[in-house]
Formats: C-alpha cells, structure tokens, sequence
C-alpha cells in the first residue's frame, strides 16, 4: 500500500480556520492528510502539542495562524512567530526533518492558499516517507 | 532494641557519585540512620556484595534508593533484582527520575560515545585502539563486561518505581525528610515526587521580577549581572520558570541560571517544550529576520532544554541512529 502522511493541523479560529472552512465551503480539491485541531490562536500551539503529535505518530505537523498584524488578540502570532524558529532548531537537533514542521499565516479570505499549503505539504513528506519516531520508540521498549 | 531494624539499600546506576555524597551531606544524621537502618548495600560508603542481595527473599528490603541513570545491561540487571528485593522502590536524583547529564548521551550514537571515549580522546595513548567489548578471552578464560546499550533510559521505563526524589543532587535537607518519611510510615500516593514542591523555582525566587524582553542572551561570563534582577530579564538563560522547586533556589542565589535539575512541575509533560516556550515568548522582535538571529544566540540548545530529562522527554532521542 503507498504511504499516505498523516498531517495534524493547528489552525487559529480567527483567520486560518476559517480559511480552510472557505476552502470547503469553494469546493476546492484539496488532499484528504490533514486533521484539524481548531485552536483559538497560534499562540496557543503550546510547543509540547507539536512534540506530542510528533511522538505519537503523526508525519508532520502545521500551524496557521493570521497573518501579522491581524491578529485577533493583536499579539498572538508574534509569540508564535518567535516560538516556531526555536522550536525547528530544536527538532532540527533531535534530528526531525525540516519539512515535517510549517508555520503559516493563512487569512480568512485565503481558502485556496490554504489549499496549496496542505498539498505542498502532503507531497513534501510523502516524499519524505513515514516519520521513524514511532517504530524507534517501539524498538527501545524492546531491545536495548 | 525492641523493634526490628529497617532494611535499607542504596545504590548506583549510570551516575556520578553525588548523590550519594548528597547522603552523606546530612552530616551526623546518617549516624542516626544507621542507628535505624541495616544498610545491606551501599556501594560508596560500605559494604556489601551483588551476591548478598541475591541471597535475599523478595521484599526483604524496605527501602531501596536507586540514583542514576539505565545505560548498561549491569544497571537494568541490579535495577530489577533491587526492585524485586524491595518493598519501596525510590528514583533518587535527576538521572533515575529524569535520566539526567547521562541521557544527554541520546543525542549521539553509540558508535560516536565509544569513538570519542576510547578513540579520539585527547588524552589517550597513541595506537592505543583498544574499546570494552561485553566478552574478552584471556587464556582460555572468558571474562565478562556489562553491554552498553544503544541509548539511556530513566529508570521508571525499566522497573516499576515507588517516589521520585529530584535534584541533582538532592538537597540535603530533603534527603533527610524522605528518610524520616519512610521511618514514620508517613507516606504519599505512590508515584509522587517527594522532597520537593509543587511550584516553580521562580515562584521562590528572590530577584525582582519585571515584564521580560530580551534583545539578546548572554552566557554568564559575557555579562555583568545586576544581583537583585531576574536572571531571564538580563538575557542570561535560567530555566526556573519551567522547573520544580524545593530545592532553596540555589543556583540564582549564586548568580547562575537554573538548569532544571528538580524536573518539571506536576502536570508538565515535558520540560523543554515549556522553557523553550517561555523563553522565546521574551524575545523582543516581531521581524523574522532578526528573531532568528536571536535564537542563533542559543547554541545547543536541545542540551540546554532538556540537560536533565532528556530521556523523560517526548521524543527522548535523537533519531539519527
């Protein structure tokens, strides 16, 4: 069977959910990989949600937030903004492909950006192939 | 003396010494510990053989304090026998509740460890090519060494544990507590962390705090720190905020960042998530370009985030095995 990623998606409920509910709503083909966890900012995409996604099997992990300047709570994606390099260089240490993290700033009236991100995304990992860090962990409970 | 005396043990995993120095740091007390306890095994300070240990019936040992880290196939084996031995099982110290300065060693590859250690050191011999192997045979005798595992493991991930008693080490005081703790019979649910408190090492910290933002961090050497000021303000790192307290604040009393020794606090998932949220929330820009000039401020920083509890960690490794 081919290996389809599977992308969890942190979308903001001001801007970037709304942008995916209009994506929808256009009927815009987009690929089916992503599931969608509505978060009511960017900012509340605690890095831990995105490790915890990661360790418990996801292929890659999205976040979308307004774009800056917009924000709902005026501030929310900036501390997104300043969290996310932080956190790729963190992962980048662990060893987690680049491509398998994205931050994005998709606006409500950005339905088909939406879009292209989710396929951009989903092609990039597919050709990264299946995130290891499940079979690793499952292999340290077995054999030392 | 009318009461039978308490059956106690204390060993050591994968860690450095400190911890049972910690134990001897309680100064006179440890004479009433002895007035209390059978110490039946402690490597450091008496004696007492793997043998005698076997020798025992199950649960004939009420306390066991186990420090350090599991990284070998001696540690996991002493780790179960002392398990099975004991009715109370503690994790004692950063390494065997966290993993500790060894879990580090799942940044690295086994291979790497052993070159760096046996082969490239500075300080070894010339041609000297020789690394431990697990069996060595020398005249006809084969001679046995433990087997060095592919990465560290907290010691919860191998034996069922009791309490966990955090710090590296820990303080002194508290080491007392929980040794009074077991005397009384005065004990909390099991699994709780013990010797420690449910806030954060900045709620009990004395330096003036203020609204943070931070243009650039500072090593403790590249800056003179004002004495009465949060560390983090300053731009030097100090992981107080993501960590547990009950340890006095030692280290920015002392004018050095925590390092997050106690662990998080109780309903945290992972230490270094939180810090590195906390941390870049403080950075002072909202251009891209200069945030990340920012964070290229902060070399290792995973090591940074995770010194203590890296395999207590969501991803506990590095993948590039």
């Amino acid at each position: 069977m081919s290996f389809e990623p599977k992308i969890v998606g942190f979308l903001c409920n001001w801007c970037s959910y709304a942008g995916a509910d209009l994506a929808g709503t256009s009927r815009i083909l987009y690929r089916p990989n992503i599931r969608i966890i509505r978060v009511m900012c960017s900012a509340r995409v605690d890095p831990t949600f995105v490790l915890k996604a990661l360790a418990g099997g996801a292929d890659g992990v999205l976040v979308c937030g307004c774009h800056p300047g917009d924000c709902h709570y005026s501030e929310g994606n900036h501390k997104a903004m300043r969290r996310f390099p932080l956190l790729k260089k963190l992962l980048a240490d662990f060893g987690v492909e680049e491509d398998r993290v994205r931050l994005e700033w998709v606006s409500a009236s950005e339905g088909q950006r939406f879009a292209d991100i989710v396929n951009d995304m989903t092609e990039r990992i597919r050709a990264l192939g299946p995130s290891r860090i499940p079979g690793l962990m499952q292999a340290d409970r077995i054999g030392r | 003396m009318a009461e039978k005396k308490l059956q106690i043990a204390l060993y050591w995993t994968a860690s450095c010494g400190g911890c049972d120095v910690a134990v001897l740091d309680t100064n006179e007390f440890i004479l009433d510990v002895a007035q209390l306890a059978d110490i039946r095994l402690w490597p450091i300070a008496v004696d007492g053989k793997y043998q005698d240990v076997e020798a025992m019936k199950d649960g004939e040992l009420d306390l066991t304090l186990i420090n350090g880290a599991i990284r070998n196939s001696e540690n996991e084996y002493l780790a179960k026998l002392l398990r099975r031995k004991s009715k109370i099982l503690v994790a004692f110290g950063s390494c065997a509740h966290m993993g500790g300065i060894p879990g580090l060693a799942n940044l690295a590859r086994k291979d790497e460890i052993f070159t760096r250690a046996y082969l490239n050191n500075p300080s070894i011999e010339p041609g000297n090519q020789k690394t431990p192997c697990p069996e060595t045979r020398i005249d006809g005798e084969i001679l046995h060494l433990p087997q060095f595992y592919k990465r560290v493991y907290k010691l919860k991930d191998i034996v069922d544990v009791d309490y966990f008693v955090p710090g590296c080490p820990p303080a002194p005081n508290q080491v007392k507590a929980v040794l009074l703790a077991v005397v009384k019979g005065d004990l909390p649910p099991k699994g709780s962390v013990v010797g420690a408190s449910e806030l954060t090492v900045c709620d009990d910290c004395k330096r003036t705090k203020a609204e943070k933002k931070v243009k650039r961090f500072y090593r403790p050497f590249e800056i003179i720190q004002d004495p009465e000021k949060c560390l983090l303000e300053q731009g030097i790192l100090c992981m107080g905020s993501a960590t547990r307290s009950g340890c006095g604040v030692r280290c920015p009393n002392s004018g050095m960042g925590c390092r997050g020794c106690y662990g998080p606090t109780g309903n945290v998932v992972d230490q270094g998530a939180k810090f590195l949220s906390a941390l870049s929330a403080i950075i002072d820009s909202k251009d891209p370009q200069e945030i990340q000039e920012i964070i290229n401020g902060l070399p290792d920083f995973v090591s940074f985030a995770y010194r203590f509890s890296l395999p207590a960690s969501l991803l506990q490794r590095s993948l590039r095995t």
